[in-house]
């Protein structure tokens, strides 16, 4: 597919005038390369949904059910009086444009439509028509549109053109959030069948094993011991690893990629070290093998029955509390949805951590504390031995990602984190970083081979930023705490800014950690060698640290 | 397109005002029907679509972080940006409706050689957008001294320190020309940004002329076309008290300048103006971000099909049993 990829000299040339066809026009092209193809239908099958055939959207005929514009109708109505939110972002944009240029996919593709803007009015529209006065009696001239089947093509091109990364609403006067207008076409698309198979293939293998890759348990199993080995071999440091253990304290959840995806694996290398040198009595599960939930990417319901085993698994192990671990989609769940959803927890406590005695009071309810909020406490309460050196071939800056960054404010722990393991630490320039942060471009579960394109356009913004600390800094590492990015930034930054790497921040802090009986480290966890080693990567070794 | 139509829908308007008030027969419509059933449609309109978003109800708790969260007793929480009391709620919804805060948060992106992207200053629409907002607001509380006898003490105050600068006589208002000004911006922009244009509907075009069109009549009347004060308090005093008199006197300008406010009043429910009151009630802004810390309770939180732990259990006994992982039922 690599060959038919335009270079990034051409897309980089990106035209930003719109054209003059009237945005009320909804014909789109499905041009290779920028958008999902369709999910197959025995997924579809298996998790109940409507509308089960084999359909691709370039095909003419969608093969809607007959009556899909009531469905989509009546959708709407349901769904317009069950969340304000939506509701109000119908009403009250004042099309000020403010977050037109915010969003990674207007910035990267020039494509009007992408501004956030227009892709709430896409629905917007068929909302002002079909349910205030003004839209039914005047249609157009309120702003109304009907809705065909050329607009439900459209929905489906530009809802699944967005992320749902929340930057929009960070700069909206109203803080209209765009991604919760696309949360619910995609819901309503998925009411008539059209969703794609990126998203809904890890769906049902949550659903039916426990995690998006379809591990089953003796896979899982497998996976984490060929890990301990690993390790052990590394660092000379044989660690347990226990699953599916009853009467631990602590239910630790991952996102499945750390089972074997690159680099991701490295971070659970680097966390399960961090376990055994505090002596944490904890478990992983098998079943709730996965943190991460593309429900959140289909509709509210399915996130619903996809995050249900959390809870249920640390009833049944009869865990005092949960840990999780670095992802980002996963913790906008655990965050602002999975208490409301599945909750109470009463049959859990309060989060404590057993090594420091620090109490968790801003986790009380839910009872599941980030990893890094874990980590920061151990480091700053000094119960960790660390050898920053060991990270010197690093010159490191910090991804933020999405989720964890606008919809939940995790921004000083994992860089406490990392300036306490990696000397060598720039940021990114301000207006990309933070509750400003531009996404990877393949969140949201756009992150597809087939979308490549796309996923190069709309990460663009942050690979550009990347680049900048490259060539300031001589920065040579992104560290970030999801596993979408750890699986999207590598080909993004090839693409852009070739010669990057990327890693967890528990990756890092595994380097760095001196445990007690290791060998002495020649290399890090990714079995390179460390520290001075290394060293020659970056022009400047302290300097500006910020 | 929809520029030129809603200038021409606001022209037909101002000009409608116009000649009712010149038609004797017609006054009583123009000064009195027209307002009061604009305002009883504004009333209504406005409560009604209130209404319909207070019933909706906030599922979960989903506000948008905008800086570092309350967690560890050590790490500085960001009280304003992402707040985790109601006193920083307040203080965040007050920073957003009286400054505007995540408008001024605005940065104009722009792709240069390299390819290297910039972020540049764009406070532009955050001033205009300000200075128009409390303007207007400054304007309306200075008319109040046509709807009150006496003139409150605060009003009258108010209406001085806005003619500070003596310009001409008159004293021209400081608010008339930020209103003015601002407007002019709000619709430069739109004309002249590509983008803006692209997005702007008939609607938006809609609000701006028939604002300037407000705007304008007003100064005319106060600077160029004289007309009769004291006719116009008679009439503004008849209507609050529910004892309507047209007296004859009042110039035909002031009819248009009526009978626009009446179109925005009775606009205002239908449109996007409706802005001024859901703002107060985005839940991306007016929740605290104690979503793990307190219980928010959706009331509509229905049961779904879940894939328990006993089935899948059942699904891979074998598997499970020859990785010597622990079973509930061998
Ligand atoms: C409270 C917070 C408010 C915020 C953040 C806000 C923000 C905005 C913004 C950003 C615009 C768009 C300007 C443009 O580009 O065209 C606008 C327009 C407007 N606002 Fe507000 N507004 C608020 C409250 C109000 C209130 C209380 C009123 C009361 C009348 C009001 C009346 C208007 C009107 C009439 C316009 C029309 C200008 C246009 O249509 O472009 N706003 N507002
Ligand atoms: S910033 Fe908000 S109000 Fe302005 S156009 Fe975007 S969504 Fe609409
Ligand atoms: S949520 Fe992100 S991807 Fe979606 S419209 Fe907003 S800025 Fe763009």
């Amino acid at each position: 597919m690599a060959e038919e990829v335009a270079k990034p000299e051409d897309l980089a040339q990106v035209d930003y005038r719109p054209p003059a066809k009237d945005w009320r026009d909804p014909a789109v092209e499905f041009r290779k390369g920028v958008f999902c193809y369709s999910a197959a239908p025995k997924h579809l099958q298996y998790l109940g949904l409507p509308n089960p055939r084999p359909w691709h959207p370039s095909d003419a005929d969608w093969k809607l059910p007959a009556d899909w514009k009531r469905i989509i109708l009546e959708g709407m109505k349901e769904r317009l009086d069950r969340f304000r939110s939506f509701r109000l972002f119908m009403d009250i944009c004042v099309r000020c444009g403010a977050c037109a240029d915010k969003c990674h996919f207007y910035i990267g593709s020039g494509d009007p439509k992408n501004m956030p803007v227009m892709r709430a009015e896409l629905m917007r529209s068929v909302y002002r028509r079909y349910f205030t006065p003004a839209g039914r009696i005047l249609g157009p001239l309120a702003g109304g549109r009907e809705l065909t089947e050329d607009v439900i093509k459209e929905w489906f091109y530009y809802f699944y053109q967005c992320t749902e990364c929340r930057r929009c609403s960070v700069f909206c006067p109203f803080g209209i959030d765009t991604a919760e207008v696309t949360m619910m076409g995609r819901e309503l698309l998925n009411l008539v069948g059209c969703n794609i198979n990126w998203i809904l293939e890890p769906v049902a293998n949550c659903q039916r094993t426990g995690n998006h890759l379809g591990i089953q348990p003796h896979a899982f199993k497998d996976a984490i011991d060929f890990l301990v080995d690993e390790l052990a071999e590394i660092t000379g440091v044989r660690v347990e690893a226990p699953i599916n253990r009853k009467g631990a304290e602590i239910l630790y959840v991952i996102p499945s990629a750390e089972t074997f995806g690159t680099p991701h694996y490295y971070t659970l290398l680097g966390t399960l070290l961090l376990f055994h040198a505090i002596g944490l009595d904890y478990t992983l599960s098998a079943y709730a093998s996965e943190g991460g939930n593309f429900g959140l990417f289909t509709s509210h319901e399915m996130m619903k029955r996809l995050n249900a085993k959390i809870y249920a698994e640390a009833r049944r192990l009869g865990v005092k509390w949960i840990l999780g671990g670095e992802c980002g989609h996963m913790w906008r769940v655990v965050h602002q949805y999975m208490d409301t959803m599945n909750g109470p927890a009463d049959f859990l406590e309060e989060p404590v951590s057993p090594v420091t005695g620090t109490r968790f009071p801003h986790a009380r309810s839910t009872k599941m504390v980030h990893i890094c909020e874990f980590t920061a406490d151990l480091i700053h309460n000094g119960r960790l031995r660390l050898d920053p050196r060991r990270n010197d071939h690093w010159v490191a800056t910090f991804h933020d990602s999405c989720n964890p960054a606008r919809s939940m404010g995790l921004i000083e722990e994992p860089r406490f984190i990392l300036r306490s393991v990696c000397r060598r630490f720039h940021e990114m320039p301000e207006n990309t970083i933070k509750e400003r942060t531009f996404c990877c471009g393949s969140g949201a579960g756009l992150g597809t081979d087939e979308n490549f394109e796309m996923r190069m356009r709309g990460g663009f913004p942050r690979a550009n930023a990347v680049k900048h600390v490259r060539d300031r800094f001589g920065v040579n590492l992104v560290a970030c705490v999801c596993a979408i990015d750890k699986a999207t930034l590598p080909p993004l930054l090839e693409y852009w800014v070739p010669g990057m790497h990327v890693a967890g921040v528990h990756e890092l802090l595994g380097n760095a950690l001196v445990v007690e009986g290791e060998n002495e480290r020649s290399t890090d966890l990714r079995g390179e060698p460390t520290g001075a080693a290394g060293a020659s990567a970056g022009p400047q070794p302290e300097g500006a640290r910020e | 397109m929809n520029a030129l139509g809603s200038l021409l829908l606001v022209l037909l308007l101002a000009g409608l005002g116009f000649a009712g008030g010149q038609v004797a027969g017609l006054r009583p419509l123009f000064g009195v029907v027209v307002p009061y059933a604009a305002f009883v449609i504004f009333l209504l309109g406005v409560s009604h679509r209130v209404v319909l978003w207070a019933r909706a109800p906030v599922p979960f708790r989903i506000p948008t972080t905008c800086g570092q969260q309350r967690s560890l007793s050590w790490i500085k929480p960001s009280r304003l940006e992402n707040p985790s009391s109601t006193l920083g709620v307040v203080g965040r919804m007050a920073l957003e409706v009286g400054l505007f805060r995540s408008l001024f948060r605005n940065t104009r992106t722009e792709l240069r050689e390299g390819p290297r992207l910039g972020y540049g200053e764009a406070k532009l629409l955050w001033v205009a957008a300000l200075a128009f907002h409390w303007a207007f607001l400054l304007v309306i509380l200075r008319h109040l001294r046509f709807f009150l006898e006496p003139v409150p003490a605060v009003v009258a105050a108010l209406a001085s320190v806005d003619s500070f600068f003596e310009i001409g006589t008159p004293g021209l208002y400081a608010t008339d020309i930020v209103l003015a000004g601002a407007l002019g911006y709000l619709l430069l922009r739109r004309l002249l940004s590509p983008q803006a244009r692209y997005l702007s509907l008939f609607g938006d075009y809609f609000a701006l002329f028939l604002l300037l069109g407000l705007a304008a009549s007003g100064i005319l009347m106060r600077y160029a076309v004289r007309i009769d004060t004291v006719a116009v308090k008679q009439l503004a005093l008849g209507l609050v008290t529910l004892s309507p008199v047209v007296p004859g006197e009042v110039g035909p300008l002031f009819f248009s300048h009526l009978f626009l406010l009446s179109v925005l009043g009775a606009y205002c429910p239908f449109s996007k103006l409706m802005h001024m009151g859901g703002v107060f009630l985005s839940p991306t802004r007016n929740l605290a971000n104690t979503s793990r810390m307190k219980r928010h309770v959706n009331p509509w939180n229905y049961p779904v099909d879940v894939h328990t732990y006993a089935q899948w259990e059942d699904a891979f006994r074998d598997k499970l049993k020859a990785a010597g992982l622990p079973l509930e039922k061998e």
